[in-house]
């Protein structure tokens, strides 16, 4: 590794998915060996909140469960605006983002009180703010494969396939079946397969 | 994920909340008897014990209240059991009255209370250090750094509880009860305890003065014990430092990297201090005599901090004049949640060194993107929840009776009412059962004038902890109210735990289910049953109560939790705006449905001008088709799945 704790962030609203996805990673580098901490903010989120998850990896230590100010390594964001919410505080000119493009609409946008950016001004705040972004249509691949709630596996593949963390498909492989209900695990890994060759292409 | 903690796997590192880590600590203890009320950030530790409970022969427990599951659990004790009892900051309150008495009794197998604190008030109603309570019940706390720390300290307090023969308190907070961690497992015990009360003895505080006297005997026991525990350590350079860091909880992870980011690992020492009441005099006095400068780091109050500082002006003539830096001076704020960055900027600031994590363009780029792009999110109840339709028909009635009345809050999901979500008409809100007795107040104020309805709103789990004794209260002294009494059947806000009206016990045995209606009749008072979901019927009810204007009425708004409803049978509707009748800002209605009812599901569409359904969103229980003048929300019965 690079550096020594590797700082992960996955963030995104309460009920996508973010706690288990968080989870899953942790599941996986703990059997290669790896030492994690995850600290996980939720409180209220599932109704409607943020949440936010510190995944933080080491060989050696035990990482304290919240990343210093502008040091977070990437962020995997199941929401666009999360996205830029998180990099405010945790981001820096090295950093790497993941970044579903659904949005999930605060209740004041959905009333009509205030306005939600528009996608574009978003991804291109997010592009100069980070080194590299992946903007991926997660939530759209997900519907496709006719659950919604799976973006966030598809970014779990997307994540895999940058190499930026000791995350490999065959570690998310071994993970999964533990996780998700047997019925749903095929389409769990084409979720995350689709998730990988999004950013192949993009790479 | 199927549940890993009671493997039989001595040496294995794990991937553990620190709940779990709790958990595991208590049975490789040989914890026989766990009970404990459901509260974040504690309720995992429970759910965890619960979920092996019968696999590995203890008994879990979910009680009406902490008092009840302290008592409980105290009867194992006795019995000669280990018990553990946990809860989250609040439940400590709730139990002082009982252990402070069960301090100077004494006990006998060894019991761990585990308070699980909240700074932040990430999940919480208020910001409270519950480590007071040591102090005021002369017992002794351990406070754990991270999982590993949790599981290793909770293991060791059952045998320092009976050693001594005191109630042992563990301190988690939030970031340490969430947060999961590499954790080695020990061995699970294999100590077979049988139940048996001695009564050759009898367990009581009498004489007072004289079991104060053993209590503070039992303390300095601990105290000794504690000199050489293996949960404080130092780590730094052994002479020469510039500041001397003490440190409890994760405390100690921020001030350990806060002293890497800033280089100061050669110059400053680091204290981690696990046992912190009684303190280790001896162990502390040896350290506070490297360094004339001392940064007192944990989360919340100055607790350890004052209780230094006390113990220092004892032995100051010996080693001099110190510094003292914390809460008391300014670099750390006595209220928020503790996190390395607030520790980065107290060392820069005493040690005078310039930090900056990131160049100030980027920096002021970020921010004002941010400010420019993201607007904020607030909370909401779920797609669905009978609260949002609860709040309605409450909204409703109060505006028909035209007397400004309003609503006496208490604690739960339905706490939201004080926000849009619940259209702002809960008006205060305090602690469990707390709405019940206000509103018992407020019932007796018509005699100085006060002409205002009240409604008192608890849920079902919060009726059962301390919603009775205030009921009785009102009835008993003619107060005048309507308790609305709003039964979604769990104890939602927390993770759906079962509770006396549900059927349910912790570890999923069918038990008698305690009808909540009949035991409110029981007492005397009149009792209707509403449907949430049928906001008219159930508006022109509430009015009618309202009306009756004495004495005490129930009325039990009954329908499950939403996110109970979806997970268990769905729900029967496919929901849809038909867009030749929504009219949108030519209505005249103001975009009633997106704007004031509020529910996630809806949508006000910026470029049709019409509201519409998000399909991902909505569940369908079609209460919103109720409320749109133009009857453009549909509702058809869902043959889809």
């Amino acid at each position: 590794m690079n550096s020594d704790p590797l700082n992960l962030i996955i963030t995104g609203v309460g009920g996508q998915g973010n706690v288990l996805a968080s989870r899953i990673i942790g599941e996986c580098l703990i059997k290669k060996g790896l030492r994690v901490t995850i600290g996980e903010t939720y409180g209220l989120s599932q109704r409607g909140g943020s949440v936010m998850s510190h995944v933080r990896i080491s060989e050696k230590g035990t990482p304290g469960p919240i990343i210093p100010r502008c040091k977070a390594h990437v962020i995997v964001s199941l929401e666009p605006i999360e996205a830029l919410r998180t990099v405010k505080i945790y981001g820096n000119r090295n950093i790497t983002m993941i970044v579903n493009s659904r949005p999930v609409y605060p209740l004041g946008v959905i009333a009509g009180e205030i306005t939600y950016p528009e996608p574009a001004k978003v991804r291109k705040a997010l592009e100069e703010l980070s080194l590299k972004l992946f903007w991926i249509p997660a939530t759209e691949i997900a519907i496709r494969l006719g659950h919604a709630i799976m973006s966030n596996v598809v970014l779990l593949g997307a994540l895999a396939a940058t190499g930026l963390i000791p995350l490999e498909r065959k570690d998310l492989l071994e993970v999964l079946p533990e996780v998700v209900p047997s019925s749903s695990k095929e389409l769990n890994v084409t979720a995350l397969d689709l998730g990988m060759e999004a950013v192949a292409i993009t790479i | 994920m199927k549940n890993k903690i009671g493997l039989d796997r001595v040496g294995e590192t794990l991937l553990l909340m620190g709940n779990e880590a709790i958990a595991r600590g208590a049975l490789e203890a040989g914890v026989s008897f766990c009970s404990s009320y459901p509260g974040n950030p504690s309720s995992e530790i429970m759910e965890t014990l619960a979920s092996v409970a019968r696999d590995l022969n203890i008994y879990a427990e979910w009680s009406v209240n902490e008092k009840v599951a302290l008592e409980a659990a105290t009867a194992a004790s006795f019995a000669g059991l280990r018990a553990m009892v946990s809860m989250k900051q609040n439940g400590i309150n709730v139990v002082s009255d009982f252990l402070v008495n069960l301090s100077l009794s004494g006990i006998k197998g060894g019991i761990v209370l585990v308070t699980c604190d909240d700074p932040g008030g990430i999940s919480s109603t208020n910001e409270e250090d519950a480590r007071f309570i040591a102090q005021v019940a002369d017992i002794p706390l351990l406070e754990p750094a991270h999982p590993q720390d949790a599981l290793d300290m909770t293991r060791w307090a059952f045998d320092l509880s009976e050693t001594i023969g005191s109630v042992c308190v563990l301190r988690s907070i939030s970031r340490i009860s969430h947060t999961r961690g590499s954790v080695t497992l020990g061995s699970l015990s294999r100590k077979k305890r049988t139940a048996h009360f001695d009564t050759s003895i009898s367990l009581h505080a009498f004489p007072v003065t004289e079991k104060h006297k053993i209590l503070h005997q039992k303390l300095a026991k601990a105290r000794e014990l504690f000199e050489t525990s293996s949960f404080n350590s130092y780590e730094g350079p052994p002479d020469d430092i510039d500041l001397l860091i003490i440190a409890c909880g994760t405390g100690f992870l921020y001030a350990r990297e806060a002293l890497e980011l800033l280089d100061l690992t050669g110059r400053v020492g680091l204290l981690k201090i696990g046992t912190t009441w009684p303190l280790p005099e001896e162990w502390l006095e040896n350290h506070l005599s490297r360094c004339e400068r001392i940064l007192f780091v944990e989360d919340v109050d100055p607790f350890l901090e004052r209780n230094i500082k006390a113990f220092f002006a004892q032995i100051s003539p010996k080693l001099g004049v110190r510094t003292f830096y914390g809460k008391g001076s300014g670099h750390i704020p006595p209220f928020g949640e503790l996190n390395p960055d607030i520790l980065v900027y107290a060392l820069a600031r005493i040690l005078d060194i310039d930090y900056k994590p990131e160049d100030r363009d980027y920096v002021n780029k970020a921010e004002a993107l941010v400010s420019e792009l993201v607007p904020p999110r607030e909370f909401g109840f779920c797609p669905g929840c009978p609260h949002r339709a609860s709040f309605w028909s409450i909204k409703n009635a109060l505006k028909w009776d035209d007397r400004d009345g309003f609503v006496s809050g208490d604690i739960g999901c339905y706490t939201m009412g004080i926000w849009p979500t619940g259209f702002n008409q809960v008006k205060s809100v305090h602690a469990m059962g707390s709405g019940v007795g206000m509103a018992s107040g407020y019932g007796k104020l018509y005699t100085y004038g006060f002409n205002q309805p009240v409604i008192s709103v608890v849920g079902d789990s919060t009726f059962f902890h301390a919603g009775l004794p205030p009921l009785i209260n009102a009835i008993y002294n003619q107060a005048n109210f309507l308790l609305i009494i709003l039964d979604n059947g769990a104890t939602a806000m927390t993770g759906f735990q079962p509770h006396p009206g549900t059927g349910v016990n912790a570890i999923g045995d069918r038990v008698q289910s305690l009808d909540i209606a009949s035991i409110c009749r029981a007492l005397g008072v009149s009792v209707e049953v509403a449907d949430p979901y049928e906001i008219k019927d159930t508006a022109n009810t509430i009015y009618r109560l309202l009306q009756e204007r004495t004495g005490v009425r129930v009325l039990i708004m009954k329908r499950k939790c939403a996110l109970v409803q979806k997970r268990e049978e769905g729900f029967p509707y496919r929901v849809r705006v038909d867009e030749e009748r929504c009219v949108g800002d030519s209505c005249g209605c103001n975009r009633f449905c997106t704007r004031v009812f509020r529910c996630p599901g809806l949508i006000w569409d910026q470029e049709k001008k019409k509201t519409r359904i998000d399909e991902v969103i909505c569940v369908g229980c079609g209460v919103c088709t109720e409320i749109c003048p133009e009857g453009a929300i549909v509702r058809e019965k869902d043959n889809h799945e």
